[in-house]
Order: C-alpha cells, then structure tokens, then sequence
C-alpha cells in the first residue's frame, strides 16, 4: 500500500454564492498523472489552487497532500529584469537550490541553451513559458500541479514536458494539471472529467 | 532526482534577498523615486516658509517626519503589487518556509533601500531646513527606527489592499492611523533634541515600536497576502 500524494474527499469550491464544483473526490497516488478536464469556467485553476492551498476559504471537504509540491500557476512568476539562469536561482518559492550546471541542463532541456543570460523580457510568451517549465528538470517536488502547461508550447516542447512527466511519474512522483488537449502520455494518464461535479 | 533537497531557512532568505536587491538594482526608479520625493519636498519648504533658519529649525522636525512618512507611503503602494501580478507571490506562497518568514527578505530589502537611505542622508536635508549637525545622530537613530516600523505597518496595510485595483487611498486610510504614535514619537525625539532635552524616552518608544512589530507584523502580512491570494 503506497501512501497518496495528494487526497481529496467531498472537495466543494465555492465562488461568493456560487458552487462551481461540489463532492470532487480524488486520490493521486505515486506514479499517477491525473489531467483535470472540462470546459471554460468549470473551475480547473480553483481546484488545482485548492490543491496547491492557495486558495482555501471558499473551500469546504477534507483535503490532505504531502507538503513537497511544486505548483506552476498561470502566471510563470518571472522577472523579466532578470535572466532565465537567476529567475531559478532565485525562485520565491525556493524548492530546491540548485547549481549552475543544473540550471544550464534544465535550460538545455527545454531548449533554451544559450539564452541563459538573455534578458527575460525579452524572451517570446513560449520561452518564457519553457523558462517556467524548466523548473520540472531541477530536483524538485514530488506532486506536480500544473495550470496549463502546454499553452503556448510549440509541439516539440509539448513532446518534451509529456517525456517528463512519464519518467517523474516512473520514478514515484505524481503531476496534476489541467489542459484541454488530449497530451499523449500513455496509459499512466487518467483524466477526470470536472463536468460530473458541476455544482448547483 | 524527483527528492526535493530540504531548504534551510537562512539560506533561503538570503538568496530571496540577493533576488529582491538585484531587482532593485535593475529598475533603481523605485528606490530613487521616493529619496527624489523627499528631497523636492525639502527644498521647497524653504521656497515657501522663508529663509529664516530660525523658523525653519523650529519647523524641521515635523517637515521631516511628514515627509518621511510620505515616502514611506509611496514605497508601500508599490509593495507587492508586481509580486502578485506576475505569480511570485504564490509561488512564496508557496514556498515550504512559513510565509510570514518568506516575506522578510522582501522586506529587508525594501528597508534597505528606502528607510536605510533615507536616514544616512537626513543630517543633509535636515541642514537644508537649518537642523544643527549636533542633532544629526537622534535624527538619523530615530528614522531608521521609525522607517522600519512604518515600512512594517505599512505592509500590513499593502498585503491587504494589493488584490484591489487602484487601492492606494485605502491603504493609506488603513494605515495613516497607525503611523501617527510613531510620528509623534519622533518628532518629540527631535525636538527634545532640539532644546537640550532628554530624547531616550521617546527613542526607547520607537525602538519598541520596531520590537513589536517586527515581531506581528509578519504574521498579519502573511494573513493579509493569503486572503489577497484567494480573490
């Protein structure tokens, strides 16, 4: 018996005095890739930010996880002052702390070698976006939550996150994230479908 | 290779100062904006009260400290607003350090550049408004205390506000209040000062100040970012 990664019992979201979801119940145990599903608005980013314990207020149902996450938002939290190599460096949210080499080999898996010292801002939204991603291919947390993370990827750099999240998956981690495209992982992939928990 | 390494709190908080400072140094308009703001103030008191070293030594003080206070005003508006735009602010959310520590740095390095800067360079401005050097050491002892309280109040007040659009004249209604004990305290430090007077009364109240909340504050910061977070 493997211990879950991330359990979610009778979840129900709220939105001042709306139920968007209500009795979302999920367990990600190590090796699974879960992909949250459903249309615009349904709520994908709210759970997976309850997931995350960003938000919590308008959440109502037991949630537990392991405290080793690592959560991609929307928002690829990088300074376009800095460049690629310090935005990891540097990372607010401080997982790891990393080597150079390691940084340069994260960069290089992405396909950003050689923009390590470029100006952030001056990056495209896709490089940025591979900037943002990077932070997969350094020593990083177990669960992986991830808010669209193949937008604006081109269709080598959706090749490349899916390989990485079958071998985080094969070695004991777990990736939650939601998208609208049907990513080719597999059968590790299970997806869940939101639809069924639309609230009233 | 997927086994986060454990993160040591000190060595988090100084790469997450090394991370602000550097910011600082790339956009340096918004350490020097506020130091610009103080010193046009001064020079136009002078424009406008006269010439007379007299008066200007009496109103010194309180000029200072208003404008002190101002500044640091400014400084807060501008505090987490980035951070929360562009996902830095989750991701120190989301940091496994508790976030009323994750935030320190940010605001050492906010001190640093504003409360810091300010209080080394005052004895000059406090000149330009006719302040005898002698009392320069109160002066520059009771800004560097009072920035640091005020900047620490004043990012309460910014944790708070910096999910509402245009929130700057609430924040500044939120925490105008607050600011007034330490206002007065440091005039009353420098115009003890002034006339021969004992100032350690009024420096001890302000140096509590900074204990206290230095010692709150990251707590109601942490709160008051985790609510802005949600909206």
């Amino acid at each position: 018996m493997t211990t879950a990664l991330l359990e979610a019992r009778d979840l129900s979201i709220h939105k001042g005095l709306r139920q968007l979801l209500k009795d979302v119940t999920l367990c990600v145990e190590p090796g699974d890739l879960w992909q949250l599903a459903g249309g615009n608005g349904i709520g994908k980013t709210s759970l997976l930010r309850s997931f995350a314990r960003l938000a919590s207020i308008e959440v109502y149902g037991d949630l537990s996880r392991c405290d080793d996450v690592l959560y991609v938002g929307h928002s690829a939290a990088l300074k376009g002052a800095m460049t690629p190599r310090q935005n990891l460096k540097y990372h607010p949210s401080g997982l790891c702390t990393p080597t150079d080499t390691e940084i340069d080999e994260a960069l290089a898996a992405v396909g950003l070698a050689g923009y390590e010292n470029a100006l952030t801002a001056r990056l495209s939204a896709g490089q940025k976006r591979r900037v943002a991603l990077a932070r997969l291919f350094l020593p990083s947390g177990r669960l992986w939550l991830l808010d669209e993370p193949f937008t604006a990827l081109d269709v080598a750099g959706v090749a490349v996150l899916e390989q990485r999240f079958t071998a985080h998956a094969q070695a004991g981690g777990a990736v939650v994230f939601t998208s609208h495209q049907s990513a080719d992982l597999g059968d590790l992939r299970s997806v869940l479908d939101l639809e069924q928990f639309r609230g009233d | 290779m997927t086994e986060a390494r454990d993160i040591d709190i000190l060595h988090y908080c100084r790469s997450q100062t090394v991370r602000q400072l550097m910011l600082m140094v790339r956009s340096p308009s918004e350490v020097v904006n506020p130091l610009l703001f103080f010193l046009l103030v001064i020079v136009l008191f002078p424009l406008g009260l006269g010439p007379d070293p007299e008066q200007l030594s009496v109103l010194a003080p309180g000029i200072l400290w208003v404008v002190a206070l101002l500044s640091n005003l400014m400084i807060c508006m501008r505090l987490f607003v980035d951070d929360l735009e562009d996902g830095s602010l989750e991701q120190l959310a989301m940091a496994r350090v508790p976030l009323s520590v994750a935030v320190l740095p940010q605001l050492l390095a906010s001190w640093l550049a504003s409360g810091l800067l300010l209080s080394v360079v005052s004895p000059l401005f406090g000149l330009m408004l006719g302040l005898p050097l002698n009392v320069a050491p109160v002066l520059i002892a009771s800004l560097l205390m009072g920035t640091a309280i005020m900047l620490l109040l004043g990012a309460v007040g910014a944790a708070l506000t910096v999910g509402v659009q245009r929130g700057g004249i609430l924040l500044a209604l939120l925490i105008l209040p607050l600011y007034v004990p330490i206002l007065i305290a440091g005039t009353r430090a420098l115009n003890e000062a002034l006339q021969g007077g004992d100032p350690s009364i009024a420096l001890a109240l302000l140096g509590a100040g900074v204990t206290g909340s230095l010692v709150l504050a990251p707590l109601a910061i942490a709160e008051g970012l985790r609510v802005s977070l949600e909206l």
